[in-house]
């Protein structure tokens, strides 16, 4: 099978954030950056897809900077075969213009399955996966916890509140994919050396029009400290008081 | 750990590639059993088929051999990750690429390479290094196991050796032998001995308050009869043992890099959120000092390793080189993990952190591959000219 997957590079969810000088993105200053954890599972589900069900292609594609060749490249030393990237100057904030450069790369692609992470860590949005099946007129499963191919078609379980849903869909489909669904593998040391001579063609991304910007970012206020109201079973009245009508967790 | 100083700057996106590869591997594989293991007593044998996989046996050999043809700074990363999960497991790797695979590697016939190589890489077989015996360890010279050639070209090996990592372990052990007779140092050869031969046995010595996750025995060779290519045709005189010895000491002093950052992380850690007096302890001036100090001798260490690294990939540095970055880092580390225990207070006894058992640990690397007095000795013959050791 011909599968895409598309991988977005996002700052290390362990790193400690502060806001950059412009007051609207974060100050990547010693910030580790890596491919983002819910891409990394799309990239392995497409590599154990194409391993399955014998030969084919698997080409990770990404929209940013030069920086996230090192990303794509990652892609390939756990396996993948090939890598695309769109180039930006910078990452962009608006989804909708990151799904048109790549709904305009994959639709003479020939895929069969195209996969994206369920969202990105840093913004949350989960616009680009779905966006790029509403601009290719493919269908879309969104958050996908497993997901199986045979005979032209695919099946997936979706997580509701307490309970799973399973879908069908013909292929050629959109699929994004929800954490949990398979663990990563390792990029061996000889995929890493393998990866550098692995074809990584750079592009400029068609965005057309950026509509949305970030504006303004804030950190959570910091917390007050806490006080304590007495000792013992004497104080336990005013506690619950206080946890009614302050805190309103009662 | 925080890269205070900037050095992932240096490294090239390969190297650090291999290196958050393996740390990856550790943080989810290593970590969670190691205290258990060690309190057991135990090498983790269940992760070898994985690191294996990954690519870590030999990673620094070439890639016609099986291996993953890395350069000596990506094997160094690997090494330091390794041993940020335990000393055990980095001398488990250590063992089988230093000092089992390179002396087949460098000595070996083009056929020994590629009958053994491809098997070892993939860990199919594991190998040890039988070169210390009970009364000769800084002065391996003075062996006193024997190879015997016979009318057919066939030996016959009698002697034992102490102190072997993996020995219980390994299919094969790669054993030094004076031959024929000859007491002298110029007639050691290295020979290729199966484990499973008749006259060989491995026994774990017991007993051990450090390296307990690691397999560590005595060999006994009683009359081994070893077929004409159980000799590595190349190796000649104690230099042949000596060089694969420079290989794992450059392994080493990366390693115990990581086995300091990783007391350093869990103490940082906990000196933030231990409160103490009403406040983290942290915050008093004794414990920033210590973590002051801890800081810049692991960012010194790193630079030392690093710059070793490139000279060695250059093909420029000396094994008295290596004998400073090992004499350094080791007592570097050592000290650290001491002074990390002692932060940790009472905890810092427990195997649920890893302090005390990287102290433990560090105390045998400290002692290993030439002692630090050894290496320092080693120093002082090249910078005096006069040999200490005769």
């Amino acid at each position: 099978m011909k599968i895409a997957v598309c991988v977005k590079r996002t700052p290390d969810s362990e790193s400690r954030f502060k806001i950059g000088s412009g007051g609207a993105a974060i100050d990547e200053t010693g910030i580790k950056f890596d491919m983002d954890d819910f891409a990394s599972y799309a990239v392995e589900v497409g590599l154990q897809i194409n391993e399955k069900q014998g030969p084919g292609e698997t080409v990770v594609l990404a929209v940013g900077p030069d920086a996230v060749q090192e990303t794509l490249r990652k892609a390939m030393s756990m396996g993948a075969d090939r890598a695309v990237q769109l180039r930006t100057d910078s990452t962009p904030f608006d989804g909708m213009a990151v799904a048109r450069a790549l709904a305009a790369e994959l639709k003479a692609g020939g895929f069969d399955l195209i996969l994206f992470g369920k969202h990105a860590f840093d913004t949350g949005a989960g616009i680009v996966g779905t966006a790029v099946a509403a601009i290719l007129d493919l269908p879309c499963v969104t958050a996908a916890s497993q997901l199986e191919i045979a005979g032209g078609k695919g099946s997936a379980r979706r997580e509701l509140e307490g309970a799973g849903e399973l879908v069908e869909f013909p292929l050629p489909a959109v699929v994004t994919i929800d954490e949990g669904i398979a663990r990563p593998r390792y990029p061996s040391l000889k995929g890493i050396m393998a990866a550098k001579k692995k074809p990584l063609e750079t592009k400029p991304a068609q965005l057309g029009a950026v509509r949305v910007q970030a504006k303004a970012m804030a950190l959570p206020p910091e917390r007050p400290a806490g006080r304590i109201i007495g000792q013992g079973a004497a104080a336990v009245p005013e506690l619950v008081k206080l946890l009614q009508n302050e805190a309103k967790v009662l | 750990m925080q890269d205070f100083f900037g050095i992932d700057a240096q490294l090239s996106e390969e190297e650090r590639a291999v290196r958050d590869s393996i740390r990856r591997f550790v943080d989810e594989r290593v970590l969670p059993i190691i205290g258990d293991h060690y309190v057991q007593g135990k090498f983790p044998k269940e992760i070898i088929p994985e690191m294996a996989e990954l690519g870590v046996f030999g990673a620094n050999l070439p890639e016609e051999y099986g291996c993953a043809g890395l350069n000596n700074v990506a094997y160094g990363l690997i090494m330091q990750e390794l041993e940020r999960g335990d000393s055990g497991v980095r001398s488990f790797a250590s063992v089988q690429g230093a000092l089992a695979m390179y002396p087949i590697f460098a000595f070996g016939s083009e056929g020994q390479k590629r009958h053994w190589l491809p098997k070892m890489a993939t860990g199919e077989i594991i190998g040890c290094f039988g070169l210390t015996e009970p009364d000769f360890g800084s002065n391996p010279g003075g062996m006193i196991t024997m190879a015997k050639e016979q009318k057919d070209g066939s030996w016959i090996l009698n002697g034992s050796k102490m102190w072997i990592t993996n020995g219980s372990t390994a299919q094969i052990a790669i054993v030094w032998a004076k031959t024929n007779g000859d007491p002298e140092e110029k007639s050691i050869r290295g020979f290729v001995v199966p484990s499973a031969t008749k006259g060989f046995t491995a026994r774990d010595q017991k007993g051990k308050l450090s390296l307990r996750a690691s397999d560590t025995s005595e060999l006994v060779f009683s009359d081994v009869h070893l077929p004409p290519d159980a000799l590595l045709p190349e190796s000649g005189g104690l230099k042949s043992p000596l060089m694969c010895l420079t290989q794992a000491r450059y392994g080493i002093s990366w390693g115990v890099i990581g086995a300091a950052m990783a007391c350093f992380e869990e103490a940082l850690s906990y000196a933030k959120n231990r409160v103490m007096f009403g406040r983290p302890i942290g915050g008093f001036q004794i414990q920033q000092d210590r973590l002051a100090d801890m800081l810049t001798e692991i960012v010194k260490a790193q630079l030392v390793s690093l710059h070793l690294g490139r000279m060695k990939d250059e093909g420029t540095y000396t094994p008295q080189q290596v004998s400073l970055a090992k004499r350094n880092n080791v007592n570097m580390a050592t000290d650290i993990a001491r002074e990390c225990r002692r932060l940790l207070g009472a905890v810092g006894i427990l195997a649920e952190y890893g302090a005390m058992r990287h102290m433990a640990n560090l105390e045998s690397v400290y002692t290993y591959e030439g002692t630090h007095d050894v290496h320092s000795l080693v120093l002082g013959q090249a910078l005096t000219g006069l040999n200490a050791f005769k």
